[in-house]
This record gives structure tokens, C-alpha cells and sequence, in this order.
């Protein structure tokens, strides 16, 4: 047997619109199909466009609390018989929130295909809203915020949010919601957020692995292809944001906990941004390249300071954020974030070196095909190109647009939304 | 094409996997030593010892290998556990290379640099700081040591406090020489390459590594534990934590197998495989008894595949309204229900089958089969992996009950409670 011949991005091996098939069912549907025929599973990854943009902040965390019930009882079926129908085949199937959509999708042997489309397509066009299981949920949830509550990870992230972008914006509070909000949904106001906004507009279904396109794209059909919700209303799209133009500080008080968390961070880029991938190679240049790029070689290998010490630039529909992140004693907050900020005064004022630039940019795309090894990570991918609108050779045209960034495009991402003297700071410990 | 296994002169066990759907491939070695092989002072010492081999070798300083690798695309880590050490590089098929030549520079030669030793001290700490912030990690903690008095695997694997505090440079670096041998290591490649090719180049590099003494491991037996323990851990938050642990077989143990099945029934399938995920466990007993009772916000049951009998332990967060002893209550009727009833044939054949399908899922990437041969060859031998379905398959009923019934006794059992200060419950 000979080895085949490997550069990292050999166009031939990556999926593209040759070998991508997608189609549009008459209700608007998006399906995505890509046929692997070695693997030994099937992975399905969807989304509806029914996430927290779509509820008000004292109702918050009543988008999360829908999905949450869509196992919970169909018109067909109640929560053991359709639990009992996945597991026993052990296949998995699980909805999540997020700000724009929810995803639900799942993995199973081949055969099970049908299974996870059908229990799916039941979950999310006829859900009951049982109520014992409603209540049992709400307990379930309220326990989940005590927990959150006392959890300086979780609180440092969740008040940098709530800080940076206010509480008027859609990404100014949890999208899991909170102790009042959460009391106050009711079995009427989850049903009404079902009515409303579950519907095949703007919905994706993508489906990777052992299974030919035609079957997938007929099973798909047959399971939300007469699906119609006239209620459902347009996309929603985020509102812009300000930059912030002063220094914002919020700390929260968990006594008796041995660490603290910090976020510090800023409004980031849209998917849609000319200069995204800029700032990806920017942020992987601050704190993610080896060991958390910069942030991981002053403080955590030369200060010793933190366990970890990274960055991270999220980009989505709306405004995404750009934040660094470590966990330190509490003695050493203040240091770090001297040194992050030092950090980020340096990748706006000093261009960075030509080998730096190269190393980041090689990563970038030799990390693709490791990416891409598995359904999930080929499903998840297809998925990401079709919700922000980035073609089907999007993985064609990357190796062009990250070899063409300069160090000027490093330097100018950094300038654009970057500031050491104005920046949002979280934190959360025992003092 | 499937794995093969041989040795070269030195001692180094070599296991070979070529996988040609993706142009990627995996390099992994471990290491036969883990917080098992520590004694008190010493505790930490086999985790530090793989933050140090990151710190660089004269070939290949620090931050050199770092950039090597990333710059490459792949992506490279280690882990540390009771009974093991591992590193891995998973890669673009035609770098691996590079791989190879940095595990065998650094199985003989790393620095440990006196600096490096206490910018990680730190680094350690605060990776423990971080642990501490967890409730459960508090109460795992004791229960554990509650339920080894004798045997290493008393401590957690990140080691106690005072022994990351007082250990120094020439104590790791004994410890790096005792078990970085080729002896007392296990090479692994899996993904885009040709066999012939790879074995030359492993024996390339490694080959010359000197042989190095064996390794002597120190290891005292628990003694039967005689009655049930209970410990008491009092923390900061809102939630009470109930963890029940039991003294578990050894992977190698005949029992093992069923312990599986009885574990799948009881909690759900869950994948040994640290790379791999489970299945939602809605249909298990405990999440009928605890959950759908409304007692518990969430559960996990974990069953460990280790050298030396460890624990079957099963965790659960109790929901805010309601109280540590009603879930204790509910918890140990179901564990009396599976000493007294043998399970049911829809049960075994439903865990067989979700046991069939994980472990499909969990052999998908090079990586997770990187993880499943290094991992049963310092179990057993890699066919612990090979032949694990079929070991699973043979587990009947009665096998299962007889396990329930010797290991889910009380008197087998340590039972921890973490009492949060700031309950709402009296």
C-alpha cells in the first residue's frame, strides 16, 4: 500500500461544492449532505432560528427553557417512549440554546438514521410541555443558577457579558436565564415561543457519514418537508453595539473560593467582517498559538501565574467579542492584568514579526484537515459555512485569504478593536 | 489493515495502526507511571514531571517544539493518571516526523532547568487553586483517601498541597529518570502512513535510548475494607454533593466486564475513552429514582479502567429544594434493588448494544485510537481494546448480579457528603 501524497491543504481532499451536495426544500429548508463512506457512524447537525434574541429580559432564559422541553413529550410520543427509542439503539440526540439559534442533531450507527431524523422532527414540531416535567425542569434549571452562582468561571464570563454589552442588548444577559426570570416563564409563554418562532425558515440540516445523499436528502424530506410555521417571523438580526469609551471594572464577591477568575475583553468582529480572519490570526498571535500564544508565554511560562491564560475572538451574527482569560491566586489579579494589557499594547503598537505572522498563518491552515477528520468536525464546519453565508468552497478559497494577511492587517485588526486604555474587566473570587 | 505490536532490543513496545481516510496521523507514548507510583512527599510528582517535559531539551527548547508542532497545524498534550502518563501529537500524515524525534529526544533528555521547576510550582498550584474551586473536586478528594488507607491511590493525581510547595528539582528529576525508559514505555502510531516505513524510523530514534534499569514500584495492596466509611466535607456554595464510592475490579479482573454492564444499566454508557463521549442516560435507573423523582438536579456514575482494583463511584448534585439524606435514601434502595434482582434481558442486551455503538463512535479519529491501544497495553495488552466487545458480549445476567451483589454492599462503600454553607434546606 503507498502513502498518499499529504500536503496540509490539498484542495482534492477537503469537501467543496464538487463533492458537497445542497439543496432547498420548497418550505426553505437548507439541506447539506457530504457522503463518507468509511466511516462506521452518521452525525446530523441542525438549527432553528429560535434562540434568546427572540425572548425579553424578564422572560430570559425562556428560549433555552423551550429546547430544554422539546424531549419531554411529543403529540406521539411521552419522555420515556422517545428516550427509550434512542438509547436502546445508542444513538445520541440533544438540543442546545444559543443567542441565534438552537442546534439539536446527534450521532448513530447508519441504520439508525431515520431514527434520529424522525425523533427529532417529532420533538421539534410537536412538543407537549408536560407539567410535571415542566416543574421537574424548572428545579433542574434553578439548581443548575445556584451552581452558576458560585462558580467564578461561569461568573467572571457571565458579568463581562452583562457589562460589555448592557442591558438592553440581546447579548446583555444569560441566555440560560436567571433565579426571577426562570419563576416567571409559565407552561403558556414556552408554548407561545414554540408556536411562534419554530419554523423551517432559516433552517439547516446537515448530515455527514456513512450514507448516500439521495436517502439523507428523502429523509429529510419525509420528516420536515411539509413543515410549515406562517407565524414565524424574520430572522432577527443583532443591534450594533458602541465601543466601550472608558474602563469598565465589576467584580464579583464568592467567599471562600481559592481562585479568581478574570475577563477582559472587548465588542469583537462579526463572522461577516472584511478583516475576520485578520483578527482570527491576531487572536491566535495573542493567545492561542502553542501553549496560548503570548498570554501563555509571559503569564503562564515566564510569571508562572496561572494554570491557563488564553484568548479567544468569537465571531457571529452579531457582535462577537474579544476577550483574554486566565485564573490566578488572588494576590496576582492586578499583575495579570498589567501584563494583559501590556500584551495588547504590543500587538497594537509593534508589528509583529515576519516568522510569528508565518507561524500563525501555517497553523491556521494545517490545523483544516485535523479539524476535519471526523463527521462531527466536517458536519460542524459545512454547518458554520452555510449559517454565515461563506460559500460551499469556502475551505477552497481559505488557504488564499490567510497567506494574503500582512502584518500591517495584524496590526490594523488590533488598532480597530483593541485599547488598553478602555476595556471591560470581570472578575470573579473570594475577595 | 489492523494494529501490530513488537519490541525492540531496548524494550520499547511498539503498536502500529495505519488508517488511510484522513491525512492525518497520531503519535503517542506512555508511560507506566502515574500518582500509583508516588509515595507520600512525593505526591504530584508524576504530573509535574509532564508539565517539565514540555520545558524543553537541548535539541529542542521549550518554545522551539512548541512552534515546531503548531506551526505544523497539529496539535500536541499529555495527561496524567493513577496508573499512566501519556503524550500525543496528532498531525498532518506528512509531519508526523517531527513527532517522533521530539518524544524520543525528550524521553531521555530533558533539562529541568531550576527556573523552569519553580515557574511551574506556581503554574501547579494555580492548576490546583482551580481544581479547589470545585465542589466536587473537594469532595472526590476525601472520599478517595477515605477509601485507600494503604494503597497510592489514597492522594489525587495533582498531588497534595505541601508536597507541590516542598518538592524540588532533584526530586522530579529521579523521579523523570526511574520511568522514562524504553522499557517502561509504549509507543503508539495510528493514521496515514505505511507500517514498514514507520517501524524504521521509531527504531531510528528510539532505538539507540539506552535500556535503563526497571523500574522498582513500591505498591502496597488495600486490605479489605470492613465497614461502610462516611466522610463529611463542608464547603462554600448553595448545592449538597453526594458522591458514593465502592472498591472496583481491576481491569484485568474477570469481573470487570460485568461491573460494564452493571454500570451502563445503573447510570448510562459512558466511553473509557477520554477523547470519547457518552449517550444521554434518561432510560438508566438512577435517572428514574433520582432524577424523574425530582431529588437530584444531575448525576454521573464512573467506573475506571485501572491496573489496581480503583472505585465505582456515582456522584450526584441534589436539587436545591430538597435534602442530601433524601437522595441517600433513594440512591441506596435502588443499589439494594440491583444486589437483590438480577437484571433483566432487555437491560443487558440494550447496555450491549450502546456499548457496540460507543465504542464505534469512540474509534473513529486517529487520536481515539491512538488513546484505546496505548491505554489497554498498559491495562493488559492492546487486545484488552480488540477483543472488548466480544468480552462485553459473553457478560450474562447472572454475572451481573453476582457483581452487584459483591461489590454494591455497604460494607464496601465510602460515603461522602459536601454540606454547602449557604443551603436553603434545614
Amino acid at each position: 500500500m503507498t502513502v498518499r501524497s499529504t500536503e496540509p491543504l490539498n484542495m482534492r481532499t477537503l469537501p467543496g461544492s464538487e463533492d458537497i451536495i445542497r439543496q432547498t426544500l420548497p418550505n426553505g429548508i437548507i439541506v447539506i449532505v457530504w457522503e463518507n463512506p468509511h466511516s462506521p457512524s452518521v452525525v446530523v447537525d441542525a438549527f432553528v432560528h429560535a434562540g434568546s434574541i427572540y425572548e425579553k429580559r424578564p422572560k430570559a432564559g425562556l428560549a433555552s427553557y423551550t429546547a430544554s422541553m422539546l424531549m419531554r413529550g411529543t403529540k406521539n410520543a411521552s419522555f420515556e417512549e422517545i428516550h427509550e427509542k434512542i438509547e436502546s439503539v445508542g444513538t445520541s440526540l440533544g438540543f442546545s440554546s444559543a443567542v441565534h439559534t438552537v442546534g439539536f442533531g446527534g450521532k448513530s450507527l447508519p441504520e439508525d438514521l431515520d431514527l434520529i431524523l424522525e425523533t427529532a422532527a417529532d420533538a421539534v414540531r410537536n412538543p407537549t410541555f408536560p407539567n410535571d416535567h415542566l416543574e421537574r425542569m424548572r428545579a433542574e434549571i434553578l439548581t443548575g443558577l445556584a451552581m452558576r452562582s458560585h462558580n467564578t468561571r461561569a461568573m467572571a464570563s457571565l458579568t463581562f457579558y452583562e457589562t460589555l454589552f448592557g442591558p438592553n442588548h440581546p447579548y446583555g444577559f444569560s441566555n440560560n436565564g436567571y433565579h426571577e426570570s426562570i419563576g416567571n416563564i409559565t407552561r403558556a409563554d414556552l408554548r407561545d415561543f414554540h408556536k411562534q418562532h419554530y419554523g423551517p425558515t432559516g433552517m439547516i440540516v446537515t448530515i455527514v457519514g456513512n450514507v448516500t445523499a439521495n436517502k439523507a436528502m428523502s429523509l429529510v424530506e419525509s420528516h420536515f418537508g411539509d413543515w410549515d410555521n406562517k407565524k414565524q417571523p424574520d430572522i432577527a438580526t443583532a443591534p450594533t453595539v458602541q465601543s466601550i469609551d472608558c474602563i469598565k471594572k465589576q467584580h464579583v464577591s464568592i467567599p471562600g473560593k481559592t481562585q479568581t477568575d478574570i475577563v477582559l475583553g472587548y465588542v469583537g468582529p462579526k463572522r461577516s467582517d472584511p478583516d475576520f480572519q485578520s483578527v482570527r490570526i491576531a487572536n491566535s498571535i495573542l493567545g492561542v498559538f502553542g501553549m496560548y500564544g503570548r498570554l501563555g508565554k509571559t503569564i503562564r511560562k515566564k510569571h508562572g501565574l496561572a494554570y491557563y491564560s488564553f484568548s479567544k475572538a468569537d465571531a457571529s451574527f452579531g457582535p462577537g467579542t474579544w476577550r483574554l482569560i486566565a485564573g490566578v491566586d488572588p494576590s496576582n489579579v492586578n499583575t495579570t492584568i498589567k501584563i494583559m494589557l501590556e500584551e495588547i499594547n504590543r500587538l497594537i503598537l509593534e508589528p509583529v514579526s515576519h516568522e510569528e505572522l508565518d507561524d500563525n498563518k501555517s497553523n491556521a491552515l494545517g490545523s483544516v484537515p485535523i479539524q476535519l477528520e471526523t463527521n462531527s468536525g466536517i458536519a460542524a464546519t459545512l454547518s458554520s459555512m452555510e449559517l454565515h453565508g461563506l460559500g460551499m468552497n469556502y475551505l477552497q478559497h481559505l488557504p488564499k485569504q490567510i497567506k494574503d494577511i500582512s502584518r500591517q492587517d495584524i496590526r490594523s485588526a488590533a488598532d480597530r478593536l483593541l485599547d488598553p486604555d478602555t476595556y471591560v474587566v470581570a472578575s470573579a473570587g473570594p475577595q | 489493515m489492523s494494529a501490530s505490536k513488537s519490541r525492540l532490543d531496548n524494550g520499547l513496545t511498539v503498536i502500529l495502526h495505519e488508517v488511510h481516510t484522513a491525512p492525518v496521523a497520531t503519535f503517542w507514548v506512555w508511560y507506566s507511571v502515574g500518582s500509583r507510583h508516588e509515595h507520600t512527599g512525593i505526591t504530584g510528582s508524576s504530573h509535574w514531571v509532564e508539565h517539565m517535559q514540555f520545558k524543553g531539551t537541548k535539541q529542542y527548547p521549550a518554545d522551539s517544539a512548541d512552534s515546531e508542532i503548531s506551526r505544523t497545524g497539529g496539535v500536541w498534550n499529555a495527561m496524567t493518571w493513577i496508573d499512566w502518563t501519556a503524550y500525543y501529537e496528532t498531525m498532518p500524515a506528512n509531519k508526523i516526523d517531527l513527532a517522533i524525534k521530539l518524544e524520543a529526544d525528550r524521553m531521555a533528555n530533558s533539562l529541568y532547568e531550576k527556573e523552569d521547576v519553580e515557574s511551574e510550582r506556581t503554574v501547579i498550584i494555580s492548576e490546583r487553586q482551580g481544581s479547589e474551586n470545585q465542589p466536587i473536586f473537594l469532595l472526590s478528594e476525601e472520599t478517595q483517601a477515605a477509601a485507600f488507607r494503604v494503597h497510592p491511590y489514597h492522594h489525587e493525581v495533582i498531588g497534595d498541597k505541601i508536597d507541590i510547595e516542598s518538592m524540588n528539582r532533584s526530586d522530579l528529576y529521579k523521579h523523570y529518570r526511574t520511568f522514562y525508559t524504553p522499557g517502561n514505555a509504549i509507543v503508539v502510531a495510528v493514521g496515514d502512513f505505511e507500517t514498514s516505513q514507520m517501524s524504521s524510523k521509531i527504531e531510528t530514534h528510539f532505538g539507540k535510548i539506552p535500556k535503563g534499569d526497571k523500574p522498582r514500584v513500591f505498591i502496597r495492596n488495600e486490605p479489605q475494607q470492613r465497614g461502610e466509611r462516611r466522610v463529611f466535607v463542608e464547603g462554600e456554595g448553595e448545592t449538597a454533593y453526594l458522591q458514593c464510592v465502592y472498591h472496583a475490579p481491576a481491569a484485568t479482573d474477570p469481573d470487570f466486564f460485568p461491573m460494564i454492564v452493571l454500570d451502563s444499566i445503573l447510570s448510562g454508557a459512558s466511553s473509557f475513552n477520554m477523547f470519547g463521549s457518552g449517550i444521554s442516560n434518561k432510560t438508566s435507573r438512577l435517572y428514574r429514582a433520582l432524577i424523574l423523582k425530582g431529588l437530584a438536579a444531575g448525576f454521573s456514575g464512573s467506573l475506571s479502567a485501572t491496573v489496581d482494583p480503583f472505585l465505582y463511584s456515582i456522584t450526584c448534585a441534589v436539587r436545591t429544594d430538597r435534602s442530601i439524606e433524601q437522595v441517600e435514601t433513594a440512591l441506596n434502595e435502588e443499589i439494594e434493588h440491583a444486589i437483590s434482582h438480577a437484571p433483566t434481558e432487555e437491560e443487558l442486551s440494550k447496555a450491549k448494544k450502546q456499548a457496540r455503538a460507543m465504542f464505534a463512535y469512540s474509534s473513529e479519529s486517529v487520536t481515539n485510537l491512538g488513546f484505546w491501544y496505548g491505554f489497554a497495553e498498559i491495562l493488559d495488552d492492546y487486545t484488552w481494546f480488540t477483543k472488548y466487545i466480544d468480552k462485553l458480549e459473553a457478560v450474562t445476567s447472572s454475572d451481573v448480579h453476582r457483581v452487584a451483589q459483591k461489590i454494591l454492599v455497604p460494607r464496601n462503600r465510602t460515603t461522602g457528603h459536601y454540606i454547602p454553607n449557604d443551603s436553603k434546606i434545614n
